[in-house]
């Protein structure tokens, strides 16, 4: 394309220059497309007011501060039916939130257990990763989770079946977890007095974990003495807090599930509804985190672990100083999509009861409140959130992992 | 020097070449290298061939040991008791009874050729798109395939189909008029602006009065409520699939381009759908959506979730895209710039190949995804195959029953999901122009 450099000023402006003339066409698109939007925005709003005067409602957040008057199965923070309905949507969301944190953590290891394993030398285990992977991930999450609730809700022993001398099931791992088609039993802490300082301790030995992490890479990179940090770390781990767990007299105990009656009680009980939900994502998930994990570890060419066993490292240093951290570049954007994908399809909870945002705010309070429009703006915003709060956190970690260019 | 006394020895003859160790060889060698290649590979065999022993002991002699004709869940239990002497064993009777419902939902059997015809007639449409040996006069089916499967499913006279074609056609001859102009804006507009003349206004009156002179091909209407099971994934998934590849790569243009108004449109309608659950979406479609158009206007439920399918499959694509085109080198834009180009003639012939080619595997995920997600419409009231199997079980005979109708539809979507991510590892083989 030939340029004027002084085009002729002696036409003035002309209307068609809005569009042949590459200086003013992008304005002129700009300003149409921001026409169309606001014609089209202006649309959509118009119609909702109109439909919802005709309709005798107009958009009111209150509906949140009245009384809900529905329980809720599953809670972390107290509620009961007379709280209002935004408490029961943030029960909701802590349930939303649980489900899919767990499910993060689960799907991790099985997609990286999984993803090793597909690419091991061992022909048979490869094959069963391969059949593992490819029927997770071509079947429709929703039927895993029916599957798994099936599982658990049908093919496992009834609380009866514990009972007598020769009971027909038994509890798992020295009579501490019990599972039940009705759901699974673990023991819960019982907090005795005290039990503050031991939990204190805890949380100070992990920083301690972590300074002693810093400094020993510090000391290391100055003087090229390794410590056994591994072993190290366990003993901080460990030591103190159990030592003032001793030393105060066990302040926490665990109650342990015990069979009365018809069903078991102490310990903390997990919905079947909950654990479906939690393993079908996990699994699913695990399945794409698998192939992800796989493609990461395949995108580092071979070299580099020849180079570094010429250098004379081992095995495992090789993995955690060259090939993994290279890895992780390739791993890590694809994994945030995979979080995101889960947290957003425990809204399936729905199919199998369990209480998550959805079935709160986008359930229970949408119907019996008939704010439609509220109920559902609010929920698209609150996972809109969760899901931004993801993405920026993982990109930041993204960044501190990422090649460093200069 | 002294003499050596050694019996020195030279071979005068060639030996025949030997078989190598029999260690060394076919089956004992692979085993070898593959199984027991080192105590750790070891252990990992043995673990492995206990777990297919643990899954394969208890699912075999169920799997086989089916029963195929009975009437109810009982009935199933009573044969297999006399059979084996227990009930472990699946009853697939479940599914000789109700698969015509699994697949074609609540669809008149006098009508099932309908739906068998658009089945047929869609493998046809998609072919050539799939296969490019095809000969390419075959894709003129293709583009009249969707009003025809309109017409061939939800039935009716074949005028209101054929007026919304007439739409499009009059659309790109609206485009092809303002060609002159020389600028694609205005081509897309007056497309557009024609397009809708005709749907909004001029069309449903000659469709009503052509409807009442010439029924021609009144086919008897089939209610969306109706519609279900395998079908209504199928047609949700194909409408998905195909509406939201040009969306997603005008969104994708969109995110790309310096134009700020238009990108942050973009930015915030992907950002937007990609942030919230397809669920909420669907919700939206069966509670909202009247709420946002004109009153009085009611739409088709169906209809309702192709539109939200879309928009979240679109989004999802437009990523998808978007990667591709940051993966193109800038030498391919500069050199679209250098033959004088312009942005759409560039686009359409230099940048968007390539970076549709790099992106199929994200692609065809994308499409395996939203395949997989049509599942979802059981919880706005859609009976798909899901939905199905609880409608089966909340009949008193068949209550109790999971795995057999678990399995068949997992099997159907498997085979489906499996074919599609299959066919995209061919095309890009097939399409690989690096010489490796």
């Amino acid at each position: 394309m030939t340029t004027m450099t002084d085009p002729p000023n002696d036409q003035g402006f002309r209307l068609s220059q809005l569009i042949y003339d590459t200086r003013y066409r992008s304005a002129t698109i700009q300003v149409i497309a921001l026409i169309a939007f606001m014609v089209i925005a202006a649309f959509l709003v118009r119609n909702t007011i109109t439909n919802l005067s005709a309709l005798g409602k107009d958009i009111d957040f209150g509906f949140l501060f009245s009384r809900a008057a529905y329980d809720i199965n599953q809670k972390l923070i107290p509620y009961s039916s007379n709280d209002p309905h935004w408490r029961a949507a943030l029960v909701g969301l802590l349930n939303t939130l649980l489900v899919a944190i767990l499910g993060c953590i689960l799907a991790t290891v099985i997609g990286v257990v999984a993803g090793v394993l597909r690419l091991s030398n061992n022909w048979l285990t490869a094959r069963i990763m391969t059949v593992y992977v490819e029927s997770f991930r071509n079947i429709p999450v929703l039927l895993w989770i029916l599957a798994f609730m099936a599982v658990l809700s049908e093919s496992l022993p009834s609380p009866r079946a514990f009972r007598g001398e020769e009971a027909e099931a038994s509890m798992w791992l020295w009579n501490t977890i019990a599972v039940t088609n009705r759901g699974t039993y673990i023991p819960a802490p019982v907090w005795g007095p005290g039990s503050a300082i031991v939990v204190v301790i805890f949380l100070l030995s992990l920083l301690a974990i972590w300074a002693f992490g810093k400094w020993s890479q510090r000391r290391f990179e100055a003087t090229g003495h390794l410590l056994p940090n591994f072993w190290i770390k366990l003993a901080i781990l460990v030591g103190p807090t159990l030592l003032v767990y001793l030393l105060l007299g066990r302040p926490v105990a665990f109650s342990l599930p015990e069979l009365a009656g018809f069903n078991f009680s102490g310990g903390i009980h997990l919905r079947n509804s909950m654990l479906a939900l939690w393993l079908a994502l996990s699994f699913y998930t695990g399945a794409f985190i698998a192939e992800i994990v796989r493609s990461g570890i395949l995108a580092i060419s071979k070299g580099q672990t020849e180079a570094a066993y010429a250098l004379g490292l081992r095995p495992s240093r090789t993995m955690n100083l060259v090939i993994l951290p290279q890895a992780l570049r390739v791993i890590i954007p694809p994994l945030i999509s995979q979080y995101l994908n889960l947290t957003k399809n425990s809204s399936l909870a729905l199919a199998v009861g369990y209480m998550d945002l959805r079935s709160t705010l986008g359930g229970t309070t949408l119907n019996t409140t008939g704010r439609e429009l509220e109920s559902m703006l609010l929920m698209m915003l609150i996972y809109l959130v969760v899901s931004l709060v993801i993405s920026s956190g993982m990109n930041f970690y993204n960044k501190t992992v990422r090649l460093k260019e200069r | 020097m002294q003499e050596h006394t050694s019996a020195a020895f030279v071979r005068k003859q060639m030996l025949d070449q030997q078989p190598p160790p029999r260690m060394q060889v076919g089956a004992a060698r692979w085993v070898r290298e593959n199984l027991f290649s080192s105590w750790f590979n070891g252990i990992l065999t043995l673990v492995s061939i206990y777990v297919i022993f643990l899954v394969l002991r208890p699912a075999l002699p169920w799997l086989l040991g089916g029963v195929w004709n009975a009437g109810s869940l009982v009935e199933c239990r009573q044969i297999l008791t006399e059979r084996f002497g227990n009930t472990h064993h699946a009853c697939w009777a479940v599914l000789t009874e109700r698969w015509n419902q699994l697949i074609y939902g609540f669809y008149p059997s006098s009508q099932y050729w309908r739906a068998n015809l658009a089945f047929v007639l869609m493998l046809f449409a998609i072919a050539p798109v799939l296969f490019d040996r095809l000969p390419r006069r075959m894709l003129w089916f293709t583009v009249a395939f969707p009003f025809l499967m309109v017409w061939l499913v939800w039935g009716g006279p074949i005028w209101g189909p054929l007026s919304v074609a007439v739409g499009f056609a009059l659309g790109g001859l609206a485009f092809k008029l303002a060609d002159r102009f020389n600028s694609m804006a205005i081509s897309a507009i007056a497309a557009v602006v024609v397009a809708l003349a005709w749907w909004l206004f001029a069309g449903p009156p000659v469709v009503t009065d052509l409807s009442r002179i010439a029924p021609l091909g009144a086919l008897p209407r089939v209610d969306s409520r109706e519609l279900g099971g395998f079908m209504i994934c199928l047609i949700i998934g194909i409408s998905g699939i195909a509406l939201s590849l040009p969306i997603g790569i005008i969104l994708a243009l969109g995110r790309q381009s310096d134009l700020f108004i238009v990108k942050t449109i973009c930015v915030g309608f992907i950002e937007f759908i990609r942030g919230v659950p397809l669920i909420t979406l669907l919700f939206t479609a069966s509670l909202l959506l009247n709420y946002f158009l004109p009153p009085g206007t009611t739409f088709d439920l169906t209809l309702r979730v192709i539109i939200m399918v879309t928009l979240f499959a679109s989004a999802y694509m437009a990523e998808v895209i978007r990667g591709g085109l940051a993966a193109l080198p800038k030498g391919q834009y500069e050199a679209a710039d250098a033959l004088g180009l312009d942005y759409w003639k560039a686009q359409r012939l230099i940048i968007m190949p390539q970076a549709l080619k790099i992106s199929i595997p994200g692609i065809v995920n994308t499409f395996i995804g939203l395949f997989k997600d049509t599942t979802l419409v059981m919880f706005i009231g859609i009976y798909d195959m899901l939905g199905l199997s609880n409608a089966i079980r909340a009949n008193a005979a068949w209550n109790g029953i999971y795995w057999e109708l678990f399995i068949f539809i997992g099997l159907v979507f498997w085979i489906c999901c499996f074919a599609m991510s299959r066919y995209s590892q061919w095309l890009e083989r097939r399409l690989r122009t690096d010489h490796r």
